[in-house]
């Protein structure tokens, strides 16, 4: 066998490898969803039932059954809300750090990371007593500040780079012009940079929909999230798995899609900037 | 844009976080001084460092410590080495490599409750999950795994979860390792392991300290997955510290030992924090 037959071989062995990790990784996924598709009974059969008539039944009756839409509606309104008021806080600093940077932004933006690695438990106890106090307990508007807050350092530094990436030329020969800030912003750099706000707005959203810290603690039914809504079936009696898969299924399925999308972002900005 | 505007610009992000972390910071701090249980309102006052004396001679607290310590560093271990292996394998071009890749990285997507669910029931379930039925297939006795070893049972879990994001960051770093430098190595008839001690490692060393670093940060507040899971046990074998401070709280209403251990959970989370600042400093450019 010549080096190159050799090196072929081995590069087929590693491809097989690759493959078998890819299905195993995948493989409870996998199941989840299929167990969606079976009767209760056949969700909990011994020997387990790779093929069976699929049943539609666990997903059209989702709604009869559960409260889906309320928790699935509360998941979109406390991610897209908290995304968006991160957003709408983050775009002006971090476009003004990134084209007035001075002596303390690195410092800043530094300190603003540092937030982010504040445990959620150790201020569980103020978080929650402050809630309590103004009557905000199991309310859409406190999680939707609380996402906000929790994802606008990564946000803040998504962005900050984002900005600094747009050629300075371009925003001179505008102020050449007699441009204002604001036309500056809404014409010049929010086009330029739709792109990456976008992305950082899809990783804004993933974080906040997975989030099960803040939603298990500080809610009850009201204002209770999908992520919330799924660990109430942890309970002995929650025993239905077609039916949990068939919730599972719908409450990750939109956000594994922005997650295949957003990969780039997810990189740079869970590793706070480190790795591009 | 005048310096004026520029500080305007900038004041809300930086006044809104910088109340986000002090207020409730400072108000962790002063009620764990406090005697302040909500079931027993009257009574009140400064009581010193009682409260962190009696989180920390509290039964619990040895075991959730090494609870914590051994979650966070088996997950570690098997994220990192999975990691690499597996974005060492998928670092080549071959038909279907999209696929695959996204299939890897999957499970990260996945909210926390819901793949502590489809582990709990449908996978360690003992009479009906899946493991079950490969173990009577192979003639073996089924195993409890949430009674028998609940700890390892959520190792699994987060580290199903985790691998993915290992996987996300060294591909992206090994996308920009120099081909021609292993082509020459290659050429010059290094072996695999040679290439990968000389040339990979070396190339991806920041990476692993990132991903360890970043690792360390949410794997010390893992929750949800005991929470949906074992909650905690059989006894507090599962217990960790995130949770055993989650129990002080919203089972014993006890707000001054909860803010001790909050106190705890804080500096520990800091200790690792300042390096990971360290490795984000050196690549932020301003």
């Amino acid at each position: 066998m010549t080096d190159k037959q050799r090196e072929h071989l081995k590069n087929r062995i590693a491809v097989v490898f690759a493959w078998i990790a890819a299905v195993l990784f995948f493989f409870p996924i996998f199941w989840m969803v299929l167990t969606g598709f079976k009767t209760e009974s056949q969700a909990i059969a011994i020997p387990p039932l790779l093929f069976f008539e699929p049943t539609l039944e666990n997903f059209t009756e989702i709604q009869a059954r559960t409260d889906y839409s309320h928790f699935a509606m509360n998941s979109i309104i406390t991610s897209f809300g908290g995304t968006l008021l991160a957003m709408l806080i983050a775009i002006p600093s971090a476009y003004a750090m990134a084209f007035n940077s001075g002596r303390w932004t690195k410092d800043i933006l530094m300190w603003m990371l540092s937030t982010k690695m504040l445990p959620a438990v150790g201020v569980l106890m103020p978080i929650y007593l402050l809630s309590q106090k103004f009557g905000l307990l199991d309310t859409k508007i406190t999680l939707v500040f609380i996402y906000a807050m929790m994802n606008l350092p990564i946000v803040m530094l998504i962005l900050f780079n984002y900005f600094r990436e747009i050629p300075k030329e371009i925003l001179e020969a505008s102020r050449m012009d007699g441009t204002s800030t604001f036309n500056e912003i809404v014409h010049i750099v929010l086009p330029l940079a739709w792109g990456g706000i976008a992305s950082t707005a899809l990783l804004s959203i993933i974080l906040c929909w997975n989030e099960a810290f803040w939603s298990i603690v500080l809610t009850t039914t009201e204002a209770s999230t999908l992520t919330a809504f799924v660990a109430s079936f942890q309970a002995p009696e929650g025993l239905f798995w077609a039916k949990v898969s068939a919730v599972s299924t719908l409450a990750v399925a939109p956000i594994v899609v922005f997650g295949w999308f957003a990969q780039k972002q997810l990189v740079q900005g869970l590793t706070f900037g480190a790795v591009k | 844009m005048n310096p004026a505007l520029a500080r305007w610009l900038q004041a809300p992000s930086i006044i809104l976080l910088f109340l986000w972390m002090i207020v409730p910071l400072s108000m962790t701090i002063w009620f764990s001084t406090q005697r302040y249980n909500l079931l027993y309102p009257e009574r009140s006052g400064f009581v010193g460092f009682s409260n962190y004396e009696f989180f920390w001679t509290d039964p619990a607290f040895f075991p959730a410590l090494t609870n914590t310590l051994i979650l966070v560093g088996s997950v570690l271990l098997i994220t990192v080495v999975l990691g690499l292996a597996v974005s060492i394998l998928i670092d080549r071009p071959f038909r279907g490599r999209g696929i695959a890749r996204v299939m890897l990285i999957s499970p990260f997507f996945i909210m926390p409750t819901v793949s502590a669910l489809v582990w709990k029931n449908m996978l360690m379930d003992p009479n009906n999950g899946l493991f079950a039925a490969f173990a009577n297939a192979l003639g073996l006795q089924p195993i409890e795994w949430l009674q028998d070893m609940p700890l390892f049972s959520i190792i699994i879990m987060v580290s199903w979860q985790w691998t993915p994001f290992a996987i996300l960051i060294f591909m992206t770093s090994l996308q920009s390792q120099d081909q021609e430098q292993k082509e020459a190595a290659t050429l010059d008839g290094a072996g695999f392991w040679s290439q990968f001690y000389n040339l990979t490692l070396p190339h991806l060393a920041r990476p692993i300290s990132i991903v360890i670093l970043i690792q360390m940060i949410f794997h010390l507040a893992i929750f949800a997955e005991i929470f949906v899971t074992t909650s905690g046990g059989p006894g507090v074998q599962s217990t960790n510290l995130t949770y055993l401070i989650y129990i002080q709280s919203q089972q014993a209403f006890d707000v001054g030992v909860a803010s001790a251990g909050g106190v705890f959970a804080i500096i520990l989370a800091n200790i690792v924090a300042i390096f990971l600042i360290r490795a984000i400093g050196k690549t932020l450019t301003v």
